[in-house]
């Protein structure tokens, strides 16, 4: 709102009135309210897959407020942090709950985050005009991904240690410079208190602060164009000429924000089910082997990243190596990710919404959801899994069944993406409504 | 004081000033930023710690291994008996080695040899699997002894993602693993003591 437009007072049945016009004649704190949450309307349509953004948001409220009381007894040295983790854990009063609510935070989040990016990709959220949203929102998921990394090195167990130097090492594959730029992110020959010193560093200021900030742009992108809905319509399209509003909208306050306190009720039931009952998850949350203080002399038997990793780290562990290099394999994992960038744009349906895409759409969407989650579990496991092909089965580049498999379902995986401007733009379509259904 | 007018404003001298105002700024925060990463690299004490280590050898038995830490990493003092020693000649021409010659290796040039050692039985080598830098674990035991298999050599077997060496730390076909184990710098004081992070040339 300019600020040359005269000001209104505040008016309402609450007894802050004359506070709040104060405020208002200060700082346009009236015209945000209506902007982002009065008079910011929302498509009608709304479904289960709509509660995962404001989800999304609630957990980076816990991992931070969580965050900052850890910090309080955490040591960020590489002879305390194990030390002061148990500390935490058994002496602090309510240290446990503290730490379970950040370690659970933290997977999920990675949970509500992947759904939410699941909705953006069903129904077509990432459609023009909502690129630059959808751009944000991996910028988010790869700030997030560094966030978590960054993160699972501090409580120094031999799965931090282990996991970190894996990781690190990926960076150390890359041609001519990979040796030098591995040594300059550990500040150490080797994983080391530098490297511990500098990840909480990055952990709990630098990358909170530019999540905080992307998270802002995220949403004001959202609200510059709008929400889209399962339908994949824009309501913006049919505006009721008498109120300005679009006909399919409601605002997001009160309709939405009482919607979304039912997915916070439910969604902090799951939670503290798991913070009470499993904090472990059976290790896919908290892994066993973080349990022993970091040795470097020692690796684990197995080495496995928390779950929301694993479907990467399956990829990478599929590729062979190539002309004496472990790169490609980390190639292919770097491109698994980066590839989200360009799905605005290999896109070519004429609908939006998987509700009135064509057979072929389905088909590779849902080969590229089987083969995520697929990978997944295989990325938790030891190559070997599934076993070898029997002796005499001739197959070239190694017998091992469970990578014969991450590599198909890698195959499918970019398929999705690479294929999208052919089987998107030659799909048999069902005709888009006017307006949302529901 | 009268009002700047639009048709006044040289333009092109604007763009000029502001396309050298932004690029000396950007040298400036560039110059800036230099300190910041380099601060990232290994500090002084680092560095130092990075230091070559001594180790004493003869108290190690023939097929016994022992680890030092040198830079952080394991380092592997593996005393090989004469078997060993007998079967890493025919490993390099059996096939299935990688690398056998160890040309795309790291080694010193003193040690690029059959047994990838200065002496045959004193087997020094850097502990850290190529692939992604798990520690491998020692199956010494040649042939149907071990739990390898019948046609296993005896080596290494890296608990991460299955890479396979032999005894003198090359890679095996079909392991994620693409080149053999690092051989560290080292030289000899007599007999008994091994020197790791130094090479031979340096007073040896």
């Amino acid at each position: 709102m300019a600020a040359t437009q005269k000001k209104i007072p505040v008016t309402g049945a609450g007894p802050f009135n004359g506070v709040l016009t104060w405020v208002d004649q200060r700082f346009p704190l009236m015209a945000l309210w209506r902007e982002h949450a009065a008079e910011y309307y929302a498509p009608k349509n709304f479904n289960f897959w709509y509660y995962f953004g404001s989800l999304a948001a609630l957990c980076l409220v816990i991992q931070i407020v969580s965050g900052i009381f850890l910090t309080m007894n955490y040591k960020p040295d590489a002879h305390e942090a194990f030390a002061s983790v148990e500390y935490i854990m058994r002496d602090v009063p309510g240290g446990w709950f503290i730490r379970y609510v950040h370690s659970t935070g933290a997977s999920m989040f990675f949970i509500t985050v992947y759904l939410h990016m699941v909705r953006g990709l069903m129904y077509g959220s990432y459609r023009k005009p909502r690129e630059l949203i959808w751009i944000f929102g991996v910028v988010i998921y790869l700030a997030l991904m560094g966030e978590a990394f960054f993160g699972y090195l501090l409580p120094w167990g031999q799965m931090s240690y282990w996991g970190a130097q894996v990781i690190i090492n990926l960076f150390g594959t890359i041609p001519f410079i990979g040796e030098a730029l591995a040594v300059w992110i550990r500040g150490d020959y080797n994983v080391s208190d530098a490297t511990l010193n500098r990840f909480f560093a990055l952990h709990v200021i630098a990358l909170p602060l530019v999540l905080v900030g992307l998270v802002g742009a995220h949403l004001m992108a959202l609200h510059e164009v709008g929400s889209n809905n399962p339908d994949g319509v824009e309501i913006k399209k049919d505006i009721d000429p008498v109120s300005g509003h679009p006909r399919d909208g409601i605002p997001f306050h009160p309709y939405y924000t009482v919607k979304d306190m039912m997915g916070v009720a439910v969604f902090l039931i799951v939670f503290c089910a798991i913070i009470f009952f499993a904090p472990e998850m059976g290790g896919y949350f908290l892994e066993a082997n973080n349990f022993i203080p970091a040795d470097s002399l020692k690796t684990p038997l197995h080495i496995a990243p928390v779950w929301y990793f694993t479907p990467y780290y399956a990829m990478l562990r599929a590729i062979p190596p190539m002309f004496n290099s472990q790169f490609p394999g980390v190639a292919v994992m770097g491109a698994a990710v980066l590839i989200f960038f360009f799905v605005p744009w290999l896109d070519r349906g004429r609908v939006k919404s998987i509700r009135y895409r064509g057979p072929r759409y389905k088909v590779f969407f849902t080969l590229f959801i089987i083969s995520f989650l697929i990978l997944a579990y295989l990325g938790t496991q030891p190559p070997d899994v599934w076993g070898s092909f029997p002796e005499g089965v001739p197959v070239v580049g190694g017998g091992v069944v469970g990578a014969w498999v991450a590599r198909l379902l890698t195959l499918f995986y970019f398929a999705f993406f690479l294929l999208m401007p052919w089987y998107s733009a030659n799909d048999q379509e069902k005709p888009e409504p006017l307006r949302v259904t529901y | 004081m009268t009002a700047i007018v639009q048709d006044q404003v040289d333009e092109k001298r604007r763009r000029v000033l502001l396309i050298a105002t932004s690029a000396a700024g950007g040298v400036l925060a560039a110059g800036a930023v230099a300190p910041l990463v380099a601060s990232w690299f290994p500090s002084a004490r680092a560095l130092a710690a990075g230091a070559p280590v001594q180790a004493d050898i003869s108290k190690i038995e023939a097929g016994q291994q022992i680890t030092i830490e040198w830079r952080g990493k394991p380092v592997w003092l593996l005393r090989r008996t004469p078997e060993m020693v007998q079967v890493l000649e025919k490993n390099a021409n059996a096939g299935f080695l990688t690398d056998p010659q160890s040309k795309d290796s790291k080694q010193p040039e003193y040690c690029k040899n059959t047994e990838r050692s200065i002496k045959k039985d004193m087997f020094v080598c850097v502990g850290v699997c190529t692939h992604l830098g798990c520690t491998p674990n020692l199956k010494k035991e040649i042939g149907a002894a071990s739990d390898m298999g019948a046609d296993w050599p005896g080596g290494y077997l890296c608990p991460c993602h299955g890479s396979r060496f032999d005894l003198a730390g090359r890679v095996m076909n079909g392991s994620p693993a693409p080149i053999n184990l690092e051989i560290p710098p080292n030289r000899y004081e007599g007999d008994a003591i091994v020197v790791v992070g130094e090479d031979q040339s340096k007073g040896g």
